[in-house]
């Protein structure tokens, strides 16, 4: 498999949003939309999939003022059956249509025995699943004729059967396959807090070379039977203080990257997002001017 | 490895439709710090259900409409146990939902609902649909009176009928406005079509859905009105034929294939 830089050219070093429909006349129209800190789109592959309508023809719009991220939610990488060709071809109808900047999809499973289950559900961290996963990716991105970015999951539980740690296995991946990764950082601060590590020592051994786009999105606050805090990967609200945090963190150990605001449930009004872009932007701003 | 040994994904996916099932207890699942996870493994039942209940809830809104959030979700969480998704692409969910609440004996007093899921459903594929240029009022006026009859004519990739036995368009109107008319006490047909990019549901007059099978068959303009007039003494071809234009609904038949 070919190793390009999986960030370049891809997608500017500046925040992206995840595009929600409402928000298509604030970017279109507002004179925010060029001059604003929202420096391109991320786009759910799923949503995208329909024969036309104004899905699609908003899209074309769209790209034509914005790097579009595409992202996949249902391809079911770390699933035990082969993937599904019929999803994989239309995954490759999208991106040879879009050409977009990126394509990247999840360390994940969330199709079991033909149904689709609508969550990213967990893995167990050992040569098996490692061989699995790889062989899915490589049958990807030879299918798409581009690397992909594989992004980490938020954990509510681990696998006791497991015998790598998560930033290993990913780094491990990304050598075997030449794809790129998706760090989201709030999932490293939420699967921190629910399986109890320390998130920057996460950062520290996650293999930030390979990355070439960042995620941040909102949690909730629940606790699980024994009272202790149980966070839940909700992008239902504001990216919290302490994920800004370790965003800061991130971004000196690794440099710029393209940093997405994800929020997609109870979807707020253009100016709350365009604000969480903004405080994006300034983090990437306080970094120290890279030599090139 | 016996024959009735299921991987450790069947297991998972099991445990997700079934809460009875001890499934973080078979799978050694664990909270981080060795402990079992116990209630943890519910985050993901409650995504899985909870995520695919919002879908049909968007899917269905007449239906949600009909029965109240609080039945909509106990019905959507026995259809979404019956009938998961077999796609990744939600806006093709709940197919089956139109059958599934025909059959399903508690809501055997409203033997409707079958028929409005199958309408709120089709204006969900029409918005997805293929784009197409319709025929418009001019390009009909352009064909000499005599070549009418012979003309075949094809339904936009958005258009679907739907056939019903009650007043479907009146309840399904009843359910849109406050200051919507009672439905009437007939049997009403419907089209479903999409002039530009937004779903529209119009009601079918006298002969309607006959014609429009027709010409969906492949038949020429002239037997497909005959065909109507036939279901139907009351049928008004051209005003239907200027409706049917103005929503974007008709288009030229491709041209036949030759054997």
């Amino acid at each position: 498999m070919q190793t390009a830089l999986p960030h370049a050219p891809g997608l500017p070093h500046a925040p992206g949003i995840g595009y929600k429909p409402q928000h298509y006349g604030a970017l279109m129209e507002g004179a925010t939309s060029t001059d604003g800190p929202v420096g391109w789109l991320e786009i759910h592959a799923e949503n995208y999939m329909g024969a036309g309508g104004r899905p699609l023809a908003q899209l074309r719009h769209l790209s034509e003022r914005f790097p579009i991220s595409v992202h996949g939610v249902g391809l079911s990488i770390g699933g035990d059956a082969p993937l599904d060709d019929n999803h994989l071809a239309r995954l490759r109808h999208l991106c040879d249509w879009l050409s977009p900047a990126s394509f990247s999809e999840h360390l994940a499973w969330s199709t079991h025995d033909g149904a689709f289950l609508n969550d990213l559900l967990p893995l167990p961290y050992t040569d098996a699943t490692l061989t699995r996963v790889c062989d899915h990716i490589d049958r990807v991105q030879e299918a798409l004729g581009r690397p992909m970015l594989l992004e980490n999951p938020s954990s509510y539980l681990a696998f006791a059967e497991s015998t790598w740690d998560e930033p290993a296995f990913l780094a491990e991946i990304a050598r075997r396959t030449g794809c790129g990764l998706l760090l989201d950082v709030n999932n490293v601060f939420v699967s921190a807090v629910n399986l109890g590590f320390a998130p920057q020592a996460y950062i520290d051994a996650f293999a930030l070379d390979r990355v070439g786009e960042i995620h941040l999105g909102g949690h909730d606050e629940e606790a699980d039977d024994h009272g202790a805090p149980l966070l839940i990967d909700s992008h239902g609200r504001e990216v919290a203080d302490p994920v800004w945090a370790l965003l800061d963190h991130t971004l000196r150990r690794a440099g710029p990257r393209p940093v997405l605001i994800e929020w997609d449930n109870d979807v707020p009004a253009f100016p709350i997002l365009e604000a969480e872009a903004a405080r994006a932007s300034r983090a990437l701003a306080a970094l120290e001017p890279v030599s090139a | 490895m016996s024959a009735h040994h299921l991987s450790d994904q069947a297991l998972f996916a099991e445990g997700l439709f079934s809460p009875e099932l001890p499934t973080a207890e078979t799978l050694a699942l664990r909270d981080g710090r060795g402990h079992p996870a116990g209630r943890r493994f519910s985050v993901y039942r409650n995504n899985v259900a909870s995520s695919l209940t919002e879908a049909l809830e968007q899917t269905f809104p007449t239906v949600l409409k009909l029965l109240g959030e609080e039945n909509f979700r106990a019905i959507a969480g026995i259809f979404l146990r019956r009938e998961p998704p077999r796609s990744p692409i939600l806006a093709r969910y709940g197919a089956g939902f139109g059958n599934f609440l025909d059959e399903f004996e508690p809501l055997a007093h409203l033997p409707y609902l079958g028929d409005v899921a199958r309408l709120d459903r089709a204006l969900v594929t029409a918005y997805h649909a293929a784009d197409a240029t319709p025929l418009r009022a001019e390009d009909l006026a352009a064909i000499p009176p005599d070549d009418l009859p012979a003309l075949r004519l094809a339904l936009a990739p958005a258009c679907q009928v739907l056939v019903s036995r009650w007043p479907l368009f009146g309840i399904w109107q009843f359910n849109q406005s406050d200051d919507a008319p009672q439905p009437p006490g007939v049997a009403q047909s419907v089209l479903v079509t999409r002039p530009e990019f937004d779903p529209i549901a119009r009601l079918l007059p006298p002969g309607g859905a006959a014609f429009l099978a027709a010409l969906d068959k492949g038949q020429p303009l002239g037997v497909a009105a005959d065909t109507a007039a036939e279901a139907d003494p009351d049928f008004d071809l051209p005003a239907l034929l200027g409706q049917l234009l103005s929503d974007g609904a008709l288009l030229h038949a491709p041209p036949e294939e030759t054997p």
